[in-house]
């Protein structure tokens, strides 16, 4: 037995232990309309995710963070599916924050459907085993003549027991051997695949639904706080006297910065988490954000940014093509390639923006740190809109040296993340401000602290080279990445991998990289790396196979070659053959090859990324003062089996509809290390007049499923260009598409 | 500090504040209802979408000072026990993702079928310009503000 084996089954049998009514936090309405609470009093899990009443109400539990993901509905059907539970039956709970109970509870790099899947089925199955253990023993019947169906056992004579009939029987079954257990064929799955609406839909569209910034605790009292618009600034002194005697202001002090609080396990920053700041607490937010506004700092910018975007460029262009870099990848013969006067080549030096995050949900964290009574160590509760809650333990670890133990945190919905909650930089300055002031606080960022403070997506710049033979086929590509680093540390997105597929089937390609360190925080963007590669590695394609005067999609399929695993052995790998099933279904669907308006054109473009094979084929309206529309974006996706296909259609087009809004418009800069945008009425955003038709075809390969946050964002940008570059002859390398004078309508 | 008397989902609330306290905050921090969500606080993303009198404001920009009739917010959109149309429809269409900007979108669309009971898409791009929806679920907005219609619609016909 292998290791994660022994630790299924001890969770399996130690979930057996544990009394329910130990985790009620949240409730979601039930699939259907009803909004009764779950009964959980007296009832007893069958696991940790599976409980089941003697009325008939099945309560699973969700484990993973709800960020709009999906997860929520997503992981819970799994079970129901498994369990043969009626889905009209099942109340979704989401579950207590408990690491021992649940494992790794976070959700980013759309990984929480991988990792929890097998998991899922596994707890689905085990709890209806236990029913039909019970129905057996109740009939006194053999166990093989028993199925279930419908939240009912039922006997080969017809007799059936109800889940609700038997849930006091199954508890006391034995839990059963995880290597025993049995899965249904895909082909029965009455859940599995279809369309099945959110069951937070309800709470949501009445508001009811709590998010982080909802959060009420007895005795809570409101906060904002107020960094250097430097970044690494750090306060002197400020007014306040004047501060404090403001209407609804309580309290205002001095934080300072804390090079602790950055986190390290899990994501590489290399920037402290807790910058300094003012604090301001209040009667409620608008008292301490109207205080905010009134505040007069005097900054120590001795360690402060001095970033600049022009400073940024002026590297990338000094750093130039020809030399210099560290080589990540050389196999030789590029050099020879590119100036054989036989071959064809291409060149060119693409560059994408910094871009913000804009969760709608501006960053908020509520904590009631308390300080220990006759000699008892402190203490504190935190409520957290965050991917990754569990991590503040850690982060108080390396604060304050407060043990694990002492934290009680509480994961709540998330109005969008996209990788920004995944830093904890909030949850610092809350602990900081509860412990200061000796009051429960919410911490509510303004929507111009959110954008100032955000870890952008990394500006990142490449110089691109390519060789194509007289026959037309890619030879050689030299790439020179310049990017950001933090202290000498790529940011996560900030980097090429050197393992693109481009990169893997050629004999000739050479990657080497650069850097400038910057203070401006970079970190996490929806498909890091992948989001800004994926437009310039597919944009250059289309250049060679313009270059090679050849079909782009008969010249992209040749490039994956032979159908295989590119990593052999690697089940989480490229496949070049779902990549060809993708890009030629994409092709087809979206009538590839059709006559089109002089104006208007398809453009191409294929990425993997997140395990997920997406092809995309982009129709876009170009006029002559270069306002585009796009039209209309056929997808073709291939992430394994579908468990909700509603969930899946959501999350492409939600991803094209991000995509598009950040490739066409979106654009962070700092100068003097001031960052120069400050909310929506100078940081442009997609609305809903450009949204585009979308069409999406899942392929779905008998791969297991992965998850689909991210894997459909990548294509968009260079499908987009591609298409613009075939209607106008231009080729674009920038991104955002406004700052080559293109404006998206 | 003022004194002010509320009328909001057909209740009467009295609360003291500053003037200038936008009606949002008051509503979120003061009565709990946290439904209608901060985003931007310029009015520029719509999450903070109310009616004042039938009429879609920005909660975020309007003084409570300046409040003068009946207030209407998510939580006070559906006139009996049952779900708004354009609520049934947000759950039928499984329009939400991170669902914050929802109410807004929401609110708006309701002032618009109040206006225009058979909307274009043209129309409903026009009347929802100013709520962002950072997921990018404006596809399936459109398909549930044309649904709602129509039951706004059948309504209105005493079919429904």
């Amino acid at each position: 037995m292998s290791r994660l084996d022994v630790n299924r089954r001890g969770f399996l049998t130690a979930s057996g232990l544990v009394g329910g009514g130990l985790m009620l936090q949240m409730t979601l309405p039930r699939p259907a309309l009803a909004n009764e609470l779950p009964i959980m009093v007296g009832s007893k899990p069958l696991n940790p995710y599976v409980s089941i009443t003697s009325d008939g109400q099945i309560t699973i539990y969700s484990s993973i963070p709800e960020m709009g993901q999906g997860i929520n509905t997503s992981l819970p059907m799994i079970i129901a599916e498994e369990l043969g539970a009626r889905w009209e039956d099942v109340s979704v709970v989401v579950a207590e924050t408990d690491a021992a109970r649940y494992g790794l509870q976070g959700a980013g790099g759309s990984t929480s459907l991988a990792q929890n899947y097998q998991k899922m089925r596994e707890m689905g199955a085990s709890a209806r085993e236990m029913m039909l253990s019970a129905a057996a023993e109740f009939l006194e019947v053999r166990r093989d003549e028993l199925e279930v169906r419908e939240s009912t056992v039922v006997h080969s004579s017809g007799e059936s027991l109800t889940f609700g009939q038997l849930a006091a029987a199954a508890v006391r079954q034995p839990i059963p051997d995880p290597e025993q257990l049995s899965f249904r064929d895909p082909r029965t799955y009455t859940l599995i695949g279809k369309r099945i609406g959110a069951v937070d839909n309800v709470a949501i569209s009445t508001g009811d639904a709590k998010f982080g910034i909802d959060v009420e605790i007895p005795g809570m009292k409101y906060a904002s706080y107020t960094r250097c618009p430097r970044r690494g600034g750090t306060v002197q002194r400020f007014n306040e006297a004047e501060i404090r005697s403001l209407p609804g202001v309580l309290d205002a002090f001095i934080v300072e910065p804390d090079t602790r609080a950055g986190i390290s396990a899990y994501f590489v920053n290399g920037l402290p988490e807790l910058q300094g700041g003012v604090a301001i607490v209040g009667d409620d937010t608008w008292s301490v954000f109207r205080a905010k506004q009134k505040l007069k700092i005097e900054w120590d910018e001795s360690n402060a940014s001095s970033d600049s975007w022009q400073d940024l460029i002026e590297f990338a262009r000094q750093t130039g093509p020809e030399a210099g870099g560290k080589v990540l990848k050389d196999d030789g013969g590029v050099d020879a390639a590119l100036l054989d006067p036989a071959n064809r080549t291409a060149e060119g030096l693409y560059q994408c923006a910094f871009v913000a995050h804009l969760c709608m949900e501006p960053m908020n964290c509520t904590v009631d740190y308390r300080v220990g009574k006759d000699g008892e160590s402190d203490r504190m509760e935190i409520w957290m809109p965050s991917q990754y809650p569990f991590q503040v333990q850690e982060l108080a670890k390396n604060m304050l040296g407060m043990p694990p133990e002492k934290i009680r945190v509480h994961s709540t919905r998330m109005g969008g993340a996209f990788g920004r909650r995944a830093i904890h930089d909030f949850a610092a300055e809350a602990i900081m401000i509860s412990k200061i002031s000796g009051v429960p606080v919410k911490l509510t960022w303004t929507r111009e602290d959110d954008i100032h403070n955000d870890y952008f997506r990394a500006a990142s710049f490449q110089y691109m080279k390519g060789a194509v033979s007289s026959d037309g086929r890619l030879t050689a590509l030299d790439q020179h990445y310049v990017g950001v680093s933090h202290n000498g540390k790529a940011p996560t997105g900030s980097k090429l991998f050197g393992r693109e597929f481009t990169l893997t089937g050629l004999d000739n390609s050479r990657v080497r990289h650069s850097y400038k360190d910057i203070i401006t925080a970079c970190g996490n963007w929806r498909a890091p790396s992948s989001n800004t590669n994926a437009f310039v590695e597919q944009s250059f394609i289309h250049e060679l196979a313009v270059v090679a005067d050849r079909d782009h999609v008969e010249f992209l399929i040749e490039l994956m070659g032979e159908r295989r695993w590119l990593d052999p052995g690697n089940r989480s790998a490229l496949n070049t053959g779902r990549a060809i099933d993708c890009i030629e279904r994409a092709a087809a669907e979206a009538g590839w090859g059709r006559d089109m308006p002089p104006d208007t054109a398809l453009g191409l473009a294929f990425y993997f990324c997140h395990q997920g094979h997406v092809a995309q084929v982009a129709e876009v309206t170009v006029d002559e003062q270069r306002r585009f529309r796009v039209n209309k974006v056929t997808v073709a996706v291939d992430v394994g089996p579908i468990i909700n296909m509603s969930g899946a259609l959501g999350q492409v087009q939600g991803s094209i509809i991000d995509g598009l809004s950040a490739m066409a418009m979106q654009k962070i800069t700092v100068e003097g290390g001031v960052i120069q945008e400050d909310n929506l009425d100078d940081y442009p955003v997609l609305r809903i007049a450009s949204a585009p038709d979308v069409d999406v075809h899942f392929i779905q390969s008998d791969n297991p499923p992965t998850g689909l946050g991210e894997p459909a964002l990548p294509p968009l940008a260079p499908a987009v260009t591609n298409a613009i570059f075939k209607v106008t002859g231009e080729r674009i390398r920038t991104l955002p598409l406004s700052d080559e004078g293109y404006q998206l309508v | 500090m003022s004194s002010y008397t509320l009328k909001i989902n057909k209740q009467t609330f009295q609360i003291d504040a500053e003037p200038d306290t936008p009606l949002l905050w008051v509503l979120r921090d003061r009565l709990q209802l946290t439904g209608t969500k901060f985003g931007c606080g310029i009015a520029q993303c719509g999450a903070c979408t109310v009616h004042l009198n039938g009429v879609p404001i920005r909660s975020c920009v309007t003084p409570v000072s300046s409040v003068s009739g009946e207030v209407t917010t998510i939580e006070g959109l559906s006139s009996g026990s049952g779900l708004h149309p354009l609520q049934q429809a947000w759950v039928e269409h499984d329009v939400p993702q991170c669902g914050y900007c929802q109410a807004g979108q929401i609110m708006t669309a309701a002032a618009l079928l109040a206006d225009n009971a058979s909307p274009s898409d043209d129309d409903i791009d026009r009347a929802l310009a100013g709520n962002f929806c950072r997921c990018g679920t404006y596809i399936r907005i459109r398909e549930a503000v044309h649904t709602a219609a129509t039951y706004y619609n059948a309504a209105a016909e005493g079919s429904l």
